[in-house]
Formats: structure tokens, sequence, C-alpha cells
């Protein structure tokens, strides 16, 4: 991939818990390009947000710990950084929303006031300039009559609003990423189609690139150009979006595309749940994380890790049924199993 | 199919001040039939759980009435009330991790509502908790345990064997799928039809995952700030919505599929969902509509049913009034 705005090589986060240690991330690569948006997609526990606030430097350390890996911004490894030239990364470089922006926010300071802060602090802006340009900003948000409400208090919007403040506070200094954390899953279908156009149209004005978590497949269609599925703290599939939608190569993938009703008058099939429930992550397997659940297991699942098969230039699988002694046996798994296809 | 459940002109208002009151359900009007699955669908505030919740008997009625086999329901349940009825009428609600005492075993949440019920002894209705444990996918010695042992998907299936332990008829479930991962929703959505299809369960669903919902109901209903839009064969109203709402609910549903999702037009709606508070007159949607006319903003559209000129199906009905009795459905 041309020129990443991030590259991230191989991550390993571990946790220190009563019960032992949990290995969270276990190893995961990934590059962001410039403009685009990456989904990370997988199940609660998964490893997904766990992924992008170590890279952010929002673990708690302890109980947290990075075990290896970098992320390079340019020539420059952000793990374990705060600043990058003299700039705060968390703010300038990467703006961050989360999943509840009801708790996310100070309910004791104006919303126009907490964005304004950012400013202040990362720009040097003066208060007047600061509250004036989140003005501006919230008004980019979609938030109407900006002005007065930049004065109101948190509790006095709605879900959807204080999202969209998150936003317009998330990208106030124009950081050349932004990450979202579930950003939708607390909001209504209606209000989350306003939310999801308005970052759509804040990345096609100023160029950003989008880190994407959520677990909502349809998210993911509308808005992802590049795609990662995390199941127990490793990337079993990449590649675009279209890709992993309609040439599913992980049997992971193709299991959460079962579970999900399709949206096909004609298609009247029953659908198949991911039996058993994600491993133990203090022991982790040895062999493939999803052995025990996968369909297709075979005996050598159990007991070596599958190494990553390129399925494409840009699509990748870590699984064994990829290893060149099965293709025969692949091809026979997609016919019968695909839940996607491809509309012609 | 005979009707089951009627509901006639429920209203449900909370007092929350000197003449300030929340519209939660507004003169709503439904019929469930035996054996049926109909689906409840809406935004958050759109008064779904409230009229879920008042049909079962957990709110008390401001006024309406609701009919179980013709007999009429208390406007206002008594505890010996709900000692009549609960084997009759359940509810699984949404929160798997709230709505389980954590002070009791499984064994004890499970086997509660059987041993006032049914007068059968202890060792009986552990023999039953077990089996019913077995029945949702879980292990009968599991009893022992507190509810903390267990994962969200794992309690979701508790709460569901609560309330199918008495062999109810028919079930109210509110969002019991909405807190779980999508490999646990398909688990528990087969449960539940699994169990229709062995027990006759009649479901009133609500969720707010209308690709679910479509999958599961036979008849989807949509509800807007308290009232009923539409109602009708839930593929048809998914795949055919008439009222303007329910066309913006269902083009705001994201689909699992890139291309499709690139290729469909923005629907985004303008603002949100208003307070239910001071509810305005004429059409509630009146102010966020795309289609709205001069007599939205002063008349209440009333439920009509389309004209259907395909016999032997349950009948549409949208309250708007770009529609009336001779638009052919």
């Amino acid at each position: 991939m041309a020129d990443p705005v991030l590259s991230v090589k191989n991550l390993a986060v571990e946790f220190d818990t009563y019960g032992g240690t949990v290995q969270a991330v276990r190893g995961v690569d990934f590059d962001v390009e410039r403009g685009k948006t990456l989904a990370i997609v997988g199940e609660s526990g998964c490893g997904k947000s766990v992924t992008v606030q170590s890279i952010m430097g929002l673990t708690p350390m302890p109980p947290g710990r990075i075990t290896s890996g970098s992320a390079m911004m340019g020539d420059i490894d952000i793990i374990g950084r705060k600043t990058i030239n003299g700039e705060d990364i968390r703010g300038s470089q990467i703006g961050m929303i989360f999943q509840d922006p009801m708790t996310s926010l100070n309910p004791t300071m104006n919303i126009g006031s907490q964005i304004a802060e950012t400013l202040i602090v990362h720009r040097g802006y003066s208060s007047k300039q600061a509250f004036a340009r989140a003005i501006e900003l919230l008004d980019m948000s979609k938030i109407p009559e900006a002005a007065k409400r930049a004065k109101q208090y948190p509790f006095e919007f709605s879900g959807g609003m204080l999202q969209r403040a998150m936003i317009a506070m998330a990208i106030a200094c124009e950081p050349p990423i932004l990450i979202a954390d579930e950003p939708t899953t607390a909001l209504d279908v209606t209000i989350q189609a306003q939310i999801l156009d308005l970052l759509m149209e804040l990345q096609r004005n100023n160029g950003m690139s989008i880190i994407l978590i959520t677990h909502d497949l349809g998210v993911v269609a509308r808005m992802a150009e590049h795609v990662l599925v995390m199941y127990a703290g490793q990337i079993v599939e990449h590649g675009p979006v279209d890709e992993i939608f309609y040439r599913s190569g992980h049997p992971y993938t193709m299991g959460l595309r079962a579970a999900m009703p399709t949206n096909d008058p004609n298609a009247e099939q029953r659908l198949t749940p991911i039996d058993g429930s994600p491993p133990d992550l203090f022991h982790p397997p040895v062999g493939c994380g999803y052995f025990a659940r996968c369909p297709h297991a075979m005996r050598i699942c159990a007991e070596q890790p599958p190494q990553a098969h390129q399925l494409s230039a840009a699509h990748a699988a870590k699984c064994w049924l990829h290893h060149e002694a099965n293709t025969q046996q692949v091809a026979q798994i997609n016919l019968r199993d695909h839940a996607g296809e491809e509309p012609s | 199919m005979s009707d089951l459940v009627q509901i006639e002109n429920l209203v449900k208002y909370f007092d929350i001040g000197p003449d300030q009151r929340v519209h939660a359900v507004d003169d709503i009007s439904l019929t469930i039939g035996e054996r049926e699955i109909v689906g409840l669908v809406g935004e958050s505030g759109s008064g779904k759980s409230t009229l879920g919740k008042a049909v079962v008997g957990l709110h008390d009625k401001t006024s309406g009435t609701v009919k179980y086999r013709g007999e009429l329901l208390p406007q206002k349940y008594t505890p010996h009330d709900f000692q009549t009825h609960a084997t009759r009428m359940q509810m699984i609600f949404q929160d798997p991790y709230s709505s389980l005492n954590p002070r009791m075993t499984v064994g004890e949440i499970i086997g509660e509502g059987l041993k006032l019920h049914s007068g059968l002894d202890t060792a009986k209705v552990r023999e039953q908790v077990g089996d019913w444990l077995e029945r949702v996918g879980l292990e009968a010695d599991h009893m022992s345990r507190y509810p903390h042992e267990f994962s969200g998907g794992q309690r979701q299936r508790i709460g569901i064997a609560r309330a199918l332990i008495l062999e109810p008829e028919f079930v109210v479930c509110d969002e019991p799928i909405s807190a779980l991962d999508v490999s646990v929703q398909a688990q528990v959505v087969n449960l539940l039809d699994e169990l229709k299809q062995t027990m006759g369960l009649t479901l009133l669903f609500i969720a707010h995952d209308l690709s679910m919902v479509r999958y599961v109901s036979d008849r989807m209903a949509v509800m807007y700030l308290g009232s009923l839009v539409e109602i009708g064969p839930a593929d048809e109203v998914f795949f055919r919505p008439k009222h303007p709402y329910t066309q913006i609910l269902v083009g705001s549903n994201p689909e699992a599929d890139p291309k499709r999702e690139r290729s469909r037009p923005s629907t985004a709606i303008q603002g949100e969902i208003p307070s239910p508070v001071n509810v305005p007159p004429g059409c509630r949607f009146a102010n966020r509509c795309p289609e709205v006319m001069p007599t939205c903003h002063s008349e209440t559209p009333t439920l009509i049913t389309l004209k259907d000129v395909t016999a032997g199906k349950s009948p549409r009905q949208v309250a708007c009034h770009l529609f009336n009795s001779d638009t052919l459905n």
C-alpha cells in the first residue's frame, strides 16, 4: 500500500488481572490509507477497541502492557509517545469518538467550551477565538442553532446531538486520522444514518482517514473501503470491502454473514448461528483461535496457528483451508456456505 | 387464525408534573392472532416497551382495554391478577444484566414462578428447571450458579427459560437480542422460533433491528411517538413501506451488502423524534415528514385499511393523509 498514514506492525497487548494475564491483542498488523475508511469488525471481547486504544495511548498501564509492536506515522513510532514534533498525538494527529457520548463529555461544562478547550490546548487559540471556532465546528457537524447550542450543557442534548458534538470536538484540530469506536451503536437507525452521512461528508471535505470499529456489518458495507475481521485478538481476515463480503476467505467471516438475516425477499434460509463462544484469552489456543467453533476444522487447526494466505493483492485470510493442499476443498466450501451473493 | 390478544384504544400517560404528561402510548389498537409473531418497531422513545408492558399488566392502563381470548383484562393489576395471568402471559426483558437478581441462583430465578404457580414440590421444580436449562441450550447443573457466571447470550437464555417454564401462550419479548453479538443473536432467534413451533407460542416481538424483525415476524407494526403509523404483513411493510416514516425507517437500515449500500441514496431524515410531553395536534410526524401537507398539521390521521385485491392476506393499515380507504395496497 502506497504511503499509509498509519502503519501498525505486530501489535500485542496483555492485561494483568486477578485471574491471570489476558492476551487481548495477539500480533496485529494493518495499514490505514490516506483519506479512506478502514473498518475493524468482530464480536465483543475480540480486541478491536484495545487495538486502537493502545495505539492512542489510552490503555491503562498497568494493568495493561504493550508487549510488542509499532505504529508508524511517517517515520515515527507513536507507541508510548505523547507527541510528534511537539504536537500532541491525541487530538492533533488522531481524533477519537466513542460509543457512548453521554459519558464521554463533561457534564459540568457547556458544549462549546469543551470543544474550545481542544483548540486552546493544541492550537494555542485565545478562549474567544476558540469558542467562535467551536460554533463553526458545531455548525459543520449539522447542529442547528449552533451559537445557542454551544452554550448548552450535555444534558440538554439528545444522544444524536451529543455524538455530533463529539465529532465536532474530534475534528477541531483537523487530525489526519479519526478513530470512531462504535459511533452509532447507541443510536436509532434514523440517527445512525445521519451520523454516518456526516462522517462521510467530513471525510470528503477534509480528506481524513477513518478507523471505524463496529460489529454491524451493515455499517461496514455503507462506510468502509477496507475491512479487518478480528477474532480472539488476531486479524483473521482483511481485504477490500467487496472481497470480504462477496468472497469471504475465513470461516468466521462466513459465519458472521450466515448469522444475519439477508434483506432478500426470496431467501427464506434459516439463520445459522455460530455455536459455542470465543476462546479463553487467558490461555489462547495453540492453533487457530476459531478452531473450536469452526465447521471446517481439521486436525492441523488445533495444532499449528495458520499463516496468512494471500487470496488477492490486498486480501488475505489466516486459515489452513487456503494451504495448497486444500484448495479444492475451499472451492466447495465457498459454493455451499457462502451467505453473501454479489448482485449482478 | 383466531384472535388471542385484542388491544383496543390503549392509552398510557405518565404524569410528570402539573399539567404535564408523557404521551407514551396514545390510542393504540392492535390484534394479535393465535400463534402469530407480531414485530413492533420504532425509534427509542416511541412507546414500544410501554405498550408491551401495559399489555402484560406491568403498567396500569390510563384508558382503553386489552382482551385475552375475549376476556377483559384488568385496568390495574392486583397481586392476585398477576397470579392469575402470569401462567398465560410472560415477558422477556431487554437487558440480560439487570433483569436477573444477582443474589439468586439460576435455579431459584427460573424455578420461582413455577414454585408459586404450580404448587409442585422442590424436587419436581428442580427437575423442570433442569429440563428447561437444557431446552434453552444450557446445562442442568448450571442451576446452582449465579447470573454473573454467565455471558450475555447465556443470561438471555436464562431470561427465556424463566419466562417459558410456566408454558405461557403469549410472550412479550422486549428487545431480546439487542444486547447480544451477531452470532449469539441468531442462536436466540432460532431458539424462539423452535419454541414457537413446539409450544405454539404467540409473540409480540419488540426490536429496533428491522432486518431481524422482518425475519422473525409474521406481521410488522411501526410506532412513532406513541401511535401506530403502519401495520401489515412483515415482508410488505419492509419491502413496500407506505407511510413516509416507515419508508425513512426502512431506508435508514444499512444492509450488509456493500454494492447496494454504495448505490443507495442517503435517506437520512432531518431532525429527531420530538418530545412526547407536549404532542402537537395533527399528525405527529408532520414536522419531519418529507411529504407534509397543510391538513397534516391540523387533523390527526387514523389507521385506515388499504384496499387489497389479493384476498386471504392480513390487511395493510396506514395512518397517513396520503392514503384513503380506496388506495390500493
